[in-house]
């Protein structure tokens, strides 16, 4: 006897909602305003779309976010992956409190701790900072919810398929790679996409470790955000949420599509 | 059947071992060194340095330069203090609302028919994918004196309110920014629940405040807990929404890192607010990182 929501639960959705969502729906809309204004309504325009494209720097960060954004992901899904296993396939191991300790630390640490520590790292060994330090940094702060994401899912996966290819004569990198990843690939998908997005998100370490011509799009957005409120960032944004609202969206239909699979088979 | 266990499995771990030893662990025995160097005229902005090139007599003398002269300092200056106490309370009174606006919220959910539940789970994760620095930019257009909410005040005939460059605004920021952090858990715990442990609280003559306040919150408290600790600990780090929603006069240790980082260039002096706010977050890092471990363990 599950009680259903109460009136008091259903107003404390809505407002919660309303409070989440209200602020990128405003921003949306007035990414469409042909006024500079922000409460003055212009009238529909895409001008600040076309200012959008005419911006080089703003291209130019755009395309820095992404190849920071692609390869981070993908060391950080790769490594992620591999603790993953660590975690929940080895059970004691030297070292192991510490290690589990650097997965779950950089979760919660302040942005502003992890990029100073970074910062000193780089001007230590004497690496020239730009576009590879950010790519280095963002890896390492994105692989460690790789790996919870994966672990999540390595967890309530019967290991005893893996163990039956074993049985049959597989090596262990073959059991994994035919048996456990096809059953892992959703969540390895999804922790992808969260390296990515988190990437994609980062103001602060990719403030810290970039350096000449290594801006990224959030650096290149709060220099300007700093100068006041801008239509073209409104254009930006709204580009932005779009896409990523439309990636995860996908994602979502894809794995409902599976599980009513799953249940029908 | 469980295999014999062979050297070789732990070698999954080496990789992203190493990395984080190199990328996580190392940079932190860096900040502690630089806390303790001087600030020189010079890049990088700091003395001594280590030489390697001078073998031991090079690490005597970049031993005696190291002293305590930028936590000193920090103990002399008041506004270092300041800041700290002010960070503290910052993240603590937000997380005291956030749990306010979250528990709710999280309940009602848990609540819901499992469809609508996978719904709205899917809505309060959705704004946690779009970018966190322009979620907080929205806040500006909404906030600023001569902004939309003002707008909406001055239509319906009421008074402008001031919640731009100050305290609240600050708040608001913080609580929209980590809402979905403190829903989350609490859900998860929520939606878990032991349907008959209900019954049998009603059937035992509890109303429902009651069956609420003596069965389903105590049984919450692991998600509270959880909540409390993934909002708080980065919140007393934060920088982006004391920065641009809270104005000038407000202090908070990550916008001083940033500060004397950027702004200073006092290297050292960055490093030991760094080394000072780390301290502060060890013990909830551990607690957390505790919690969730067991919590995969269980699963």
């Amino acid at each position: 006897m599950k009680r259903g929501p109460s009136p008091f639960n259903f107003a404390s959705i809505v407002l919660g909602m309303a409070f989440l969502y209200l602020p990128i729906i405003l921003l949306v809309v007035f990414s469409f305003n042909a006024s500079k204004l922000v409460t003055v309504w212009g009238g529909f325009s895409t001008r600040w779309y076309g200012a959008l494209f005419q911006d080089q720097q703003m291209l130019d960060a755009i395309g820095v976010t992404l190849r920071v954004g692609l390869v981070s992901a993908t060391v950080a899904t790769f490594l992620g992956t591999l603790a993953a296993l660590a975690l929940s396939r080895v059970g004691g191991f030297r070292g192991r409190l510490l290690f589990s300790g650097m997965i779950y630390a950089p979760l919660v640490m302040p942005e502003v701790i992890l990029g100073l520590s970074l910062l000193l790292l780089f001007v230590a060994v004497g690496a020239p900072r730009g576009i590879w330090t950010v790519t280095a940094s963002h890896a390492t702060m994105t692989m460690c919810y790789a790996a919870v994401v994966i672990q999540a899912r390595l967890v309530s996966f019967d290991k005893s398929l893996e163990e039956a290819a074993r049985d049959l004569g597989r090596t262990p990198i073959q059991a994994f790679i035919e048996v456990t990843l096809p059953n892992i690939a959703p969540a390895v998908i999804a922790a992808w996409m969260l390296a990515f997005t988190l990437s994609l998100d980062d103001l602060v370490i990719a403030s810290f470790t970039s350096g000449p011509g290594s801006t990224t799009l959030p650096m290149r957005i709060y220099s300007q955000v700093r100068l006041g409120v801008n239509p073209e960032i409104n254009a930006v944004s709204t580009l932005l949420i779009g896409l990523v609202a439309t990636g995860v969206i996908a994602a979502y239909l894809v794995q409902q599509r599976r599980r009513t699979a799953d249940t029908l088979s | 059947m469980t295999r014999p266990r062979t050297p070789r499995r732990g070698l999954a771990a080496l990789a992203p071992f190493l990395w984080l030893a190199a990328f996580f662990l190392f940079p932190f025995v860096l900040v502690a060194k630089l806390s303790l160097s001087d600030i020189a005229l010079a890049i990088p902005p700091y003395a001594p340095r280590l030489d390697p090139s001078e073998g031991l007599a090079g690490l005597a003398t970049f031993a005696r330069g190291l002293d305590f002269d930028a936590y000193r300092h920090m103990i002399e200056d008041g506004v270092y203090a300041a800041s700290y106490l002010s960070s503290l309370k910052f993240a603590a009174i937000g997380t005291g609302i956030l749990l306010l606006v979250g528990y709710p919220m999280a309940y009602g959910m848990s609540r819901c028919a499992p469809g609508m539940r996978q719904a709205l789970l899917m809505m309060v994760v959705l704004p946690f994918w779009t970018s966190f620095l322009i979620r907080i930019y929205a806040w500006i257009a909404i906030l600023k004196p001569e902004g939309l909410l003002n707008a909406l005040l001055a239509w319906l005939g009421l008074p402008p309110v001031a919640l731009m460059d100050n305290d609240p605004a600050v708040y608001i920021g913080l609580v929209y920014a980590y809402l979905p952090f403190m829903v989350l858990p609490l859900y998860s715990v929520l939606e878990r629940q032991d349907e008959s442990l209900l019954e049998a609280a009603a059937d035992l003559g509890c109303t429902r405040f009651e069956t609420f306040w003596r069965v389903t919150f105590p049984m919450s408290l692991p998600g509270v807990a959880a909540g409390a600790l993934l909002c708080f600990i980065p919140m007393v780090g934060e920088f982006v929404i004391p920065d641009l929603l809270g104005g000038s006069s407000t202090l908070m240790l990550g916008k001083t890192i940033w500060t004397e980082f950027f702004a200073n260039r006092d290297w050292p002096a960055a490093s030991a607010v760094a080394i000072i706010l780390l301290a502060t977050l060890i013990v909830p890092i551990i607690i957390y990182q505790r919690q969730q471990a067991r919590l995969l363990d269980a699963r």
